[in-house]
């Protein structure tokens, strides 16, 4: 094996018929009725209720559109980023858990591969066929958005908080993407589909519930019983943070309050003294805003590649048969 | 090398220390059915694997249709038809999305996939369904799909895994005339089977597996005479008289073995069925039946494993 390990072809042949399958598939199914109901159900409600606060506002707010994603209503309690921060990866799961061992379990699979076709082509295409379902998916919530708001505030959105809303769409495909790769990483993994469902759903139950308590434990760990410097205490605030930013959501969030709240300084710790000198509530321009979230969306980004190729390797080592 | 289409030399698939596949050597022609015979688990599954490249290839070479799947997986599967073993199609698209999608993925134009689907779907008598979704088709008719997609290929060689398992006797009947009628495209056909009388009536070439290694390999007969004995077999049924001693006393009869009431199976060095006709008349029974057998696969197959077992 290793004297002829060197494979001819490409390895995307065949890789736009599988896209182009994939997302029909997708865009026809059941599934994603569901799915859509769902995002409708828990997109809409904040962003029906928020409209009605901003309604009643009265001061003049330069970034009054951005105000529909961010702003908490007071009858729901959920603001629409924060109901994204769980729709996307539950999205991202349902239409990723199956996507390898059903055509396992249906026994098409090595009827495909038997086809002139590499298993990157099949994966790859796959992965992008469920994030372009995603995208599809967003985009026309974050355009209904626009749409009530257009409807309802009176006033057309202008060009930077356009931009920004773009940004943020960004920012949903690439966290879509790691929730997405991680639900195929366990539909490679396992063949049964009720256990990689289980197992994605465990995963992104346990970074939105139990990891920043853990964050916290392992924080209070770490921290020495009295701190005596400030050093010390920037230390500690800092290790909370960096683990608090190991779960995709966390980046999500950050990223978001970056692009859609443009007073947004910093996403770290700050000390008062730092502060000194800064404009309280004078919006940063769009451009040092990205710089500010540049971090964020890169993890999501580097998340999803590092995801997606654990989850190839485990594919090309698997047998076909039975 | 001239007319193999797949040719085989010492190739081995090992799982840890366990030998799948052990070192076989085969040689497939072009346009002949040859057919893998063999215990489940005897290797069979695991050699056609390797021959398309979807499993790896411990040791040995396999060339198909002068390519090395192991380099050239994407030659190799643009070439070759494979038929797994219980077929899976989409179930929620029709026949035709089926083999629209496989087209799409062998980037077959699509000015030409829409007459070759058709003609694939009628060669295989599903024409009429073409537009019904797979998830109501029966067994046979999804086999049959599977043939419609190696025909609509235009493959050189057809690999059927196990293709008659799971169907009733026209289905098989039917199946087994399509995959006459890929020969008679001059379509080189390789199949595993453990069905044997069905597989008797296609094979031109049988090679036996057992633990990994082709036990035999040639024709039907050429197996017979190996493991059953050059000879006639024939079976007689009389009454009356004692017809085994009667039978036992004509030249050139070897065993006389009881077979059922009032039956013997008679095992002779040449035809002798005239002359044990007379014999059984002349000692006044009453013959009822005089049967030539031909050698069947079933009997090599079950006599062969017997014996292994009997070594072992």
């Amino acid at each position: 094996m290793p004297r002829s390990a060197v494979r001819v072809g490409s390895p995307f042949t065949g890789l736009a018929p599988v896209f182009m399958k994939e997302l029909s598939d997708h865009l026809s199914s059941m599934r994603m009725m569901v799915l859509t109901l769902f995002v409708i159900v828990f997109g809409a409600l904040p962003v029906g209720f928020a409209l009605q606060d901003l309604r009643n506002v009265v001061v003049s707010d330069p970034y009054l559109f951005l105000r529909i994603f961010t702003v908490t209503p007071e009858r729901v309690g959920l603001s629409f980023i924060v109901a994204l921060n769980f729709i996307i990866p539950l999205m991202a799961i349902g239409l990723g858990f199956d996507s390898v061992n059903s055509e396992f379990n249906r026994r098409t699979l090595s009827r495909v591969l038997s086809q002139p076709i590499y298993r990157d082509a099949l994966l790859l295409g796959k992965f992008l066929g469920g994030l372009t379902t995603l995208a599809v998916a967003l985009v026309a919530l974050w355009l209904i958005v626009l749409g009530a708001g257009l409807l309802l505030l009176g006033l057309p959105p202008r060009g930077v908080e356009v931009a920004r809303g773009i940004g943020f769409l960004v920012v949903a495909i690439a966290y879509g993407g790691v929730w997405l790769a991680v639900a195929m990483l366990f539909s490679v993994i396992f063949r049964s589909t009720a256990t990689s469902a289980l197992c994605a759903l465990g995963l992104w139950l346990f970074f939105f519930i139990l990891w920043p308590m853990i964050a916290s434990a392992i924080t209070i760990g770490f921290a020495p019983a009295q701190v005596t410097s400030i050093d010390q205490y920037v230390a500690i605030q800092e290790l909370g943070l960096a683990l608090q930013r190991l779960s995709p959501g966390t980046l999500f969030s950050e990223a978001v309050v970056g692009l859609l709240n443009p007073e947004t300084r910093t996403l770290g710790f700050m000390l008062p003294m730092q502060m000194r000198g800064a404009i309280p509530e004078a919006p940063l321009p769009l451009d040092q805003s990205l710089i500010l979230i540049w971090p964020q969306l890169t993890g999501l980004v580097a998340g999803m590649i590092v995801v997606f190729a654990v989850a190839y390797v485990v594919f090309q080592r698997e047998e076909v048969r039975a | 090398m001239a007319d193999n289409v797949i040719e085989a030399r010492g190739l081995l698939k090992t799982y840890g220390s366990q030998r799948a596949v052990d070192a076989i050597d085969l040689d497939i022609q072009r346009g002949e059915i040859f057919g893998l015979l063999g215990p489940n688990g005897a290797g069979k599954t695991t050699t056609i694997l390797m021959m398309l490249g979807l499993t790896e290839i411990s040791g040995g070479t396999v060339q198909v249709l002068g390519f090395n799947p192991v380099r050239e997986p994407l030659e190799v599967k643009r070439r070759v038809g494979y038929l797994p073993d219980a077929v899976g199609f989409y179930d929620h698209l029709t026949a035709h999305e089926n083999l629209a999608y496989t087209a799409r993925l062998l980037a077959i134009p699509r000015s030409q996939s829409g007459r070759r689907i058709m003609e694939a779907l009628e060669s295989v008598k599903l024409a009429d369904v073409a537009g019904k979704r797979v998830a109501t088709f029966s067994r046979g008719m999804r086999q049959r799909l599977g043939i419609a997609e190696i025909v609509m290929k235009q493959a050189e060689v057809a690999i059927l895994d196990e293709p008659t398992s799971g169907l009733d006797p026209h289905a098989t009947f039917e199946l087994l005339e399509m995959i006459r009628g890929l020969k008679r495209a001059g379509v080189a056909v390789l199949l595993s089977s453990h069905l044997l009388d069905r597989v008797q009536s296609v094979c031109d070439r049988v090679a036996l597996f057992n633990k990994g290694k082709i036990a035999l390999m040639g024709t039907v007969v050429q197996l017979a005479n190996q493991v059953l004995g050059a000879g006639h077999p024939f079976l007689v049924e009389a009454q009356g008289a004692d017809i085994a001693g009667a039978l036992r006393g004509i030249e050139g009869v070897q065993t006389v073995v009881p077979e059922g009431e009032g039956g013997w199976r008679v095992m002779a060095d040449r035809d002798v069925r005239a002359a044990a006709a007379q014999r059984i008349v002349s000692v006044g029974g009453s013959l009822t039946r005089l049967a030539d057998l031909q050698p069947s696969l079933e009997e090599v197959y079950t006599r062969y494993f017997q014996e292994a077992r009997h070594a072992a």
